[in-house]
């Protein structure tokens, strides 16, 4: 079970948020979230070793299969897509909620998660799932080693000295990282293939939670204002010999204080 | 909801984590502007030296015994102790907090998500910058990789505030030592716990680049690891962390641990030394907001030239070993 996420593609550059404060979906072209990517590449790197099959999960508006169809042309067998208009404007909060719902109906022995998402980032949501559902949570994970006879499941956590070797029960949410390896490219047999692999929709309705606890109008946090970064100053450029440009990258540190 | 709480972590060395101590002034200086309190809270399997750090910048931090942290992850364990300490005080606006910060690395993160789902509060994630206005926070953040800045509030109900190193400079309250009050609950885990095998410290292991004031950074350029000789002597004699493109790391010349940019991490140093470094759009979204960006490159028309403050256009194995015999000489 792999968590994918539609984000805006940050080679584009046209994010932009509409006056409700939130992401004008319409103005930029989505791609699979980075992250999301290497965790299904560590999951079909599983499936091929341990048998089994990939399911990928999205929570998104209604462009989602087509980022949906990249990632099944990379080797997932199908798709769950949670679609509802009462979920625009979604925070973490109802995120999280939403699909550890839609995941109750699902039997996987390990859910993969990217480790944080290039729009918002906040790497809170994947956690916050594993915590509905009662599954350990293992983050930041370089390697992933299941033991399907022991029924457990090791993970290489990211440390800043090295590693930590973490180990706990299957079913787990694993938060996954590019240190798993990089994702395949699509094959032409896989683009073709994955035009035919079902993406079932589920709706709140469906989940349980058309009750207002999740969505927009549950909201726990609103955007007050949003602006453009202060553009930085013009660039000098230095050419010159090498120790003429070396001293005038020192006397520039020196006149900022840097040194 | 001026009732704040700052979740202390613990740094490798059993004492408070520089992040934590960042995020203890400025929720110090929050609950000020608001006329409220603040409180800090350590969990750990020995939370005291830790706590004693924190009590340096706030007048009471609670230290929370739980040796099961000895050798389990510590997020889960975290979040439920912390959810019913918030139980206990009464809730939020009860007694208990109406905001609770912590850093935004990766336990923070993960405890933030944890406790975001247990006490059904939102979470504003990676804030640069808070303030108190109208009653509750207000938390800047850049996000879709730092080409927009947004102010965001908690929609009238208590929140979590993650918060990104370098949001403040740390520093202590100047008075007396906070108080400290120990507690060793025992009531059963509810969450799963995570058991940690081993901790395993790899050789070579760089100085963690998150916190660094400066970042000396290589991309493909350097040709192979051994360009990364130049950049490990430059950030030496700057004192600064190593840092890498994602064509480096992919390349083997270096761990990922030190990749910055768009799956790697997103820091903001004093100064940004980038050699042999285009500039790529996943790149720039880890270092943009470096306050002096300095490029040595071949290529007078890469993209980093576009953003940075300064540009050599020149080799950078030329270069390179000019600045850092100039910069030798000046601190020799």
């Amino acid at each position: 079970m792999v968590l994918v996420k539609p984000v805006p593609d940050p080679a584009a550059a046209a994010e932009r948020l509409g006056p409700d404060g939130r992401l004008d979906r319409a103005a930029s072209p989505a791609v699979v979230n980075a992250n999301d990517e290497y965790a299904l590449e560590a999951a079909l790197k599983l499936v091929a070793e341990h048998g089994g099959d990939v399911t990928l999960l999205s929570m998104a508006a209604g462009s989602a299969p087509e980022t949906m169809r990249k990632a099944l042309a990379m080797g997932a067998d199908r798709g769950v897509h949670v679609m509802d208009p009462a979920l625009a404007g979604s925070d973490t909060l109802s995120t999280a909620r939403v699909l550890a719902a839609a995941l109750r109906d699902i039997q996987a022995d390990l859910i993969l998660a990217g480790a944080d998402t290039s729009d918002g980032g906040g790497g809170v949501v994947a956690p916050g799932v594993a915590a509905l559902l009662g599954v350990p949570y293992l983050s930041y994970a370089s390697k992933i080693e299941p033991d399907p006879v022991a029924g457990t499941v090791r993970v290489r956590r990211i440390s800043p000295t090295g590693y930590d070797l973490l180990e706990a029960p299957m079913p787990a949410l694993i938060g996954c990282t590019q240190a798993l390896g990089e994702p395949r490219y699509p094959s032409l047999k896989g683009i073709m293939a994955a035009r035919s692999k079902e993406i079932a929709t589920r709706t709140l309705a469906d989940l349980g939670l058309a009750d207002g606890s999740v969505g927009g109008s549950a909201a726990t946090t609103r955007v007050v204002d949003s602006r453009k970064p202060p553009a930085r100053a013009a660039t000098r450029v230095v050419r010159g010999t090498p120790d003429e440009a070396a001293a005038e990258v020192v006397a520039f540190l020196a006149e900022r204080r840097i040194i | 909801m001026a009732d704040l709480w700052v979740i202390g972590e613990l740094g490798p060395d059993g004492g408070l984590a520089h992040i934590s101590a960042e995020v203890a002034t400025l929720a110090r200086r929050l609950a000020d502007a608001a006329g409220g309190s603040v409180t800090g809270v350590v969990v750990g399997a020995a939370p005291e030296t830790a706590a004693a750090d924190l009590a340096t910048y706030l007048p009471r931090v609670v230290a929370v015994t739980d040796s099961s942290a000895a050798d389990h992850a510590w997020a889960a364990i975290a979040a439920e102790r912390i959810a019913a300490l918030v139980a206990d005080a009464g809730g939020a606006g009860n007694g208990g907090p109406g905001c609770i910060l912590i850093g935004s690395g990766p336990d923070g993160r993960d405890v933030a998500g944890m406790l975001s789902v247990l006490l059904g509060w939102g979470v504003l994630v990676n804030a640069t910058g808070v303030e108190w206005q109208d009653g509750g926070p207000v938390v800047e953040m850049s996000v879709f990789g730092g080409k927009l800045i947004t102010t965001s509030a908690f929609a009238g109900g208590p929140g979590i505030v993650t918060v990104r190193p370098g949001a403040v400079t740390a520093e202590g309250s100047g008075g007396a030592a906070g108080t400290i009050e120990s507690i060793a609950p025992t009531a059963e885990p509810a969450l799963p716990r995570v058991a940690v095998v081993d901790r395993v410290a790899e050789a070579g292991a760089a100085a963690p680049i998150e916190e660094a004031r400066i970042i000396v950074s290589g991309g493909r350029g350097l040709g192979g690891p051994d360009g990364f000789t130049l950049v490990q002597q430059l950030a030496d004699v700057l004192g600064g962390a190593v840092g890498a493109t994602r064509a480096a790391v992919d390349a083997g010349w270096i761990s990922y641990s030190q990749q910055i940019g768009q799956t790697g991490k997103i820091v903001k140093p004093q100064l940004y030394l980038a050699l042999g470094i285009s500039g790529a759009i996943q790149h720039k979204v880890g270092m943009q907001t470096a306050e002096t960006i300095v490029a040595v490159n071949r290529d007078p028309d890469a993209p980093i030239a576009e953003f940075a403050d300064l540009v050599v256009v020149g080799d950078l194995f030329q270069v390179g070993p000019a600045i850092l015999e100039r910069l030798s000489s000046r601190s020799g």
